[in-house]
């Protein structure tokens, strides 16, 4: 039993509790200090995860290769970017700061086991850590009803369509007689079927899973979730949530559904293009800067659907590497959405007016964030997008990608219309926004990774490529 | 040539941006110096470059190629041939140009001098990359620094103009994202390197290329603009700032043409002849229609916005003749018109400046008070409507031969197309007359001379418009060897 491998998420666990521990002993007015504390837990993680080896443990359910590695890395970079934001935010708003910063690195440790995950049961078991600490999370704000509200419909809605995610699961297990991934797929190469049974499960499935990565038609919790969670985990949902169905989802279906292609490749590509299409189109109606994001993720997930549909290992990449990407801009984009309300309290894009002249950098970096998620070079956003595309048309799926690219000029107009609030318009005030230095630190990086993607791709997508190549298409 | 020219050349102005980024915005005058030194360089460097060029040769020359993502096929990989060249002088000299002329603008200096000069890198990187992901990169970069300019120092409806822009721009160019990635797998191995994608012209099926070829002509056709893509132009050019005008059809509107003859002719050959004839009829309308509307127009910056269309309708035509001297023509325009047109913008915005109106009706006998400005005026607008003498009359001229003597065009374009030529006539001395002759509006009595500064943006493309005039070998000679190879490879 190879303990050594689960090291870097035991460590992140006990960390957690450290953290919780300390909180105890804190005075009131000290306890921001949790954030840089948390912050120097995910570091050490890190330096966990790159010198851990690989291998298998726990028989066949927990597996530690690129692939893990590679989530890994994005799971603690977001966590690390959303704490980094939260510490301010944090200490103006928020009650029990010890749990907040305790939960986030919970909900974490979760989404490492959860992309190490090769057996249904377990991952299961992780996705429910991620997303019960998520609940919490967005109900953090107990003063504020919209606060609540995102928190309860996120567990109901979360709730529902985890049970039929495991419904789902059940399912599968009684057409193959198996929870572990790879004991599915050997099951059904050798069998002729798929029956009706298997298409089921794999409705309930991709319906379970869909909800986590906020996809249409199951992404109606997002907008008002990620408007009322308080604006750092609103940040950290946007890409933890996403990234953890992400990781999840291409695991059991490269891992395990491949043989049965034919039956689960045309819904994604269905729930793609109503993503992509709806999420775009009702962005351009938001009036609140934290609404409009969220549409804006839902239509990014899209665009990850299309390369999921292509399932070849060149989708993989691709889809890693962007998740990857938009990590950076979304985190980033929230970052400054961060600053501004802890400036000035509000969320409203019309708000935003003259924010070029009153603080430059942030206006700047808004853009900078922005154009990567449409997916102008040279930034990270489009290399992302580029690859996606790249591995759709290598299928042949022309109409999709033009949708897709139809859609991401769409995206353009709702992410230069808070752009041109910021540039064209006069500011109503003219005090600069305050930047602390841990938004600082957050928007720095974010903006090294958004332009160091961009402009020289190739290490990233070197490593993640042997992330990919862990199925066996 | 060891010295990676076109490298600084691109890149010098994006050094420029970070060095005004970093200078204090309160010192305007010297972000106005070091914007003007940094765009110089780039001239100086083009200028270098046309001397060294040998128009013999129809190879790439200042080749430059390095592996930047080899796990996807691309490579930094930059090169110029006989199109490129005279394109690159254009975009170095109008920038220079277009800087000094922007001395002007006194609201938030520092942004609009860095976006100016980041436009620049976006607009030299186009013309020289060889490798279709550079070269979309440049391609989409320049929208960006357009759309603040457009949006944040243009006229009253520039947010609009600026999105309308950017959008219409951007929804073509995703066509061409989509045909690049299709060229990516169809050669083996998988490469994006545009010179190998030209050899293998002949392997890519009829079918292929019938389909392909549209989706790259639409990103061009809109940035021409071709009819009926058209219809950001006069928004874009009226809202714009003076220099950004300029900028804008000196250049951005050179470069679907240079898309055309870069990529989609060579690597679409079969495709080029199949849409010949809707490419002639798309070229004769726009020719007629952009001289009609401009006929029409109250606006003088609208007229010659659209004198911008009738214009490049005439390249449109020798492009889709299919010979050498349809190509040479098509080229010479895109020179001569960059110059006369970028001319007749920097004219009207230093009217504007002075005026503070644009309405033709609302001038009268400015040839008595401003005599100076009058003659110069007057240069470039007999230059506009093809006057033998001056530049415009030896590009119309060479793409009118080469669409008569050719078998793709039917002779009835042609003689539309000479009938725009009398249009074009019509409404540019109708413009003439009622702005600079009759009797003097004496509303205008305070109206101030030209001074120096302006003097010395027009300067240059003045001398190059009556030098290709008189005597266009030298501009002939860097082309011809280049368009022979192309019609060559295009198996024609």
């Amino acid at each position: 039993m190879n303990l050594t491998l689960i090291i870097p998420e035991i460590f992140l666990f006990l960390w957690a509790l450290l953290v919780l521990f300390v909180d105890f002993f804190t005075a009131e007015e000290k306890k921001h200090r949790l954030g840089p504390l948390s912050l120097v837990g995910i570091v050490i993680t890190v330096v966990l995860v790159v010198i851990s080896g690989q291998g298998q443990a726990f028989g066949e359910m927990f597996s530690a290769d690129y692939y893990s590695l590679s989530f890994a890395i994005i799971f603690l970079g977001s966590a690390f970017l959303a704490i980094s934001t939260s510490i301010d935010f944090a200490r103006q708003r928020i009650k029990h700061q010890g749990e907040y910063y305790a939960l986030i690195l919970l909900s974490t440790v979760g989404m490492m086991f959860l992309a190490a995950s090769r057996e249904l049961l377990s991952m299961y078991v992780s996705l429910e850590l991620t997303t019960i600490s998520l609940f919490v999370l967005s109900a953090y704000l107990k003063t504020e009803l919209k606060s609540s509200e995102a928190g309860l419909k996120y567990m109901i809605l979360g709730a529902a369509s985890s049970a039929i995610l495991l419904y789902g699961i059940s399912l599968l297990y009684g057409i193959t007689g198996t929870t572990v991934l790879k004991g599915i797929q050997a099951e059904l190469v050798g069998s002729a079927f798929p029956g009706p049974l298997l298409v089921i499960s794999l409705v309930f499935i991709i319906a379970g899973f869909s909800f986590k990565l906020a996809a249409v038609p199951f992404h109606m919790w997002a907008p008002d979730v990620y408007e009322g969670a308080p604006t750092p985990i609103t940040a950290y949902l946007s890409v933890a949530s996403k990234g953890a169905g992400l990781a999840a989802m291409v695991r059991v279906f490269f891992g395990s559904l491949l043989p049965v292609t034919s039956e689960w490749i045309p819904l994604f590509m269905a729930l793609a293009t109503m993503t992509m299409v709806l999420g775009n189109i009702v962005a351009i109606r938001q009036s609140n800067i934290k609404r409009m994001l969220a549409y804006s993720s839902i239509a990014q997930v899209g665009y990850i659907l299309v390369a999921l549909s292509a399932a070849s290992e060149l989708a993989t990449t691709s889809m890693i590497l962007y998740l990857m990407v938009y990590m950076f801009a979304n985190i980033g984009a929230f970052a400054v959405v961060i600053a501004f309300y802890n400036h000035s309290g509000t969320d409203e894009i019309c708000e935003y007016a003259g924010l070029s002249r009153r603080s430059p950098f942030l206006a700047i970096s808004l853009v900078i964030f922005f154009l990567s998620l449409v997916g102008i070079p040279p930034l990270a956003g489009f290399v992302g997008k580029y690859l996606l595309f790249m591995a759709a048309i290598q299928k042949g799926y022309y109409w999709l990608v033009g949708v897709a690219v139809l859609t991401s000029v769409i995206s353009l107009f709702y992410y230069m219309n808070v752009v041109r609030q910021m540039y064209f318009r006069k500011p109503t005030k003219s005090d600069p926004v305050k930047v602390s230095w841990s938004l600082r630190l957050a928007l720095i990086l974010s903006l090294i990774g958004v332009i160091a993607v961009g402009v020289y791709p190739d290490p990233f997508v070197s490593l993640i490529s042997k992330a990919a190549s862990v199925f066996v298409y | 040539m060891d010295f990676p020219i076109l490298t600084y050349m691109t890149f010098i102005p994006l050094l420029g941006m970070i060095v005004v980024m970093f200078t204090r915005k309160e010192s305007v005058q010297l972000i106005r110096w070091e914007s003007a030194f940094f765009s110089f360089i780039p001239l100086l460097l083009s200028i270098v470059m046309l001397a060294k060029y040998n128009g013999s040769v129809p190879d790439f020359q200042f080749i430059e190629q390095h592996e930047w993502i080899p796990s996807i096929g691309i490579s930094y990989f930059m090169g110029a041939d006989g199109i490129s060249v005279p394109m690159l002088f254009l975009t170095a000299l109008l920038s220079f140009v277009s800087i000094v002329a922007s001395f002007n603008i006194q609201e938030r200096v520092k942004e609009y001098f860095a976006f100016f000069l980041l436009l620049e890198t976006g607009m030299m990187g186009v013309f020289c990359a060889l490798d279709f992901f550079l070269f979309y990169i440049f391609w989409e970069i320049m929208l960006v620094p357009m759309y603040f300019l457009i949006g944040v120092w243009g006229g009253p409806r520039k947010e609009y103009a600026a999105i309308k822009f950017f959008l219409y721009t951007l929804f073509g160019s995703v066509f061409m994202l989509v045909g690049i990635l299709v060229l990516y797998f169809a050669v083996e191995p998988h490469t994006l390197n545009m010179l190998t994608l030209i050899e293998y012209n002949s392997t890519y099926t009829h079918a292929f290329q019938i389909v392909l070829f549209p989706l790259f002509f639409i990103a061009f056709a809109i940035k021409v603009p071709m009819w009926p893509f058209h219809t950001w132009l006069p928004d874009a050019h009226v809202e714009a700032p003076t220099a950004v005008s300029v900028i804008l059809a000196g250049i951005l509107l050179k470069m679907g043409l240079y898309g055309l003859l870069r990529i989609g002719y060579p690597m679409f050959p079969e495709a080029a002849v199949y849409y010949a004839i809707p490419i002639g009829v798309i070229a004769v309308i726009g020719i007629v229609y952009g001289a009609l509307v401009s006929m029409a127009q109250k606006d003088l910056k609208k007229l010659v916005a659209y004198s911008s269309v009738s214009h490049m309708g005439f390249c449109v035509l020798g492009l889709a003749a299919l010979s050498v001297t349809g190509f040479a023509g098509c080229v010479f325009q895109m020179f001569s018109h960059g110059c006369l047109t970028g001319a007749m913008f920097l004219l009207v915005g230093i009217l504007y400046d002075r005026a503070h109106t644009r309405e033709i009706a609302a001038f009268g006998g400015l040839g008595v008070k401003l005599p100076l400005y009058t003659g110069i005026f007057t240069l470039f607008a007999m230059g506009s409507l093809g006057l033998p003498g001056l530049s415009g009359f030896v590009s119309e001229f060479m793409i009118f031969i080469g669409a008569f003597g050719s078998n793709f065009v039917p002779t009835w374009m042609v003689v539309l197309a000479v009938l725009g030529v009398v249009l074009t006539a019509g409404y540019i001395l109708r413009m003439v007359q009622r702005i600079f002759l009759g009797p003097f509006n004496t509303k205008w009595e305070g109206l101030t001379e030209i001074n120096g500064r302006e003097i010395f943006t027009l300067v240059p493309l003045g001398i190059l418009t009556i030098l290709v005039g008189v005597y266009p070998k030298p501009l002939v000679d860097i082309i011809s060897a280049t368009l022979e190879n192309l019609i060559r490879v295009m198996g024609m």
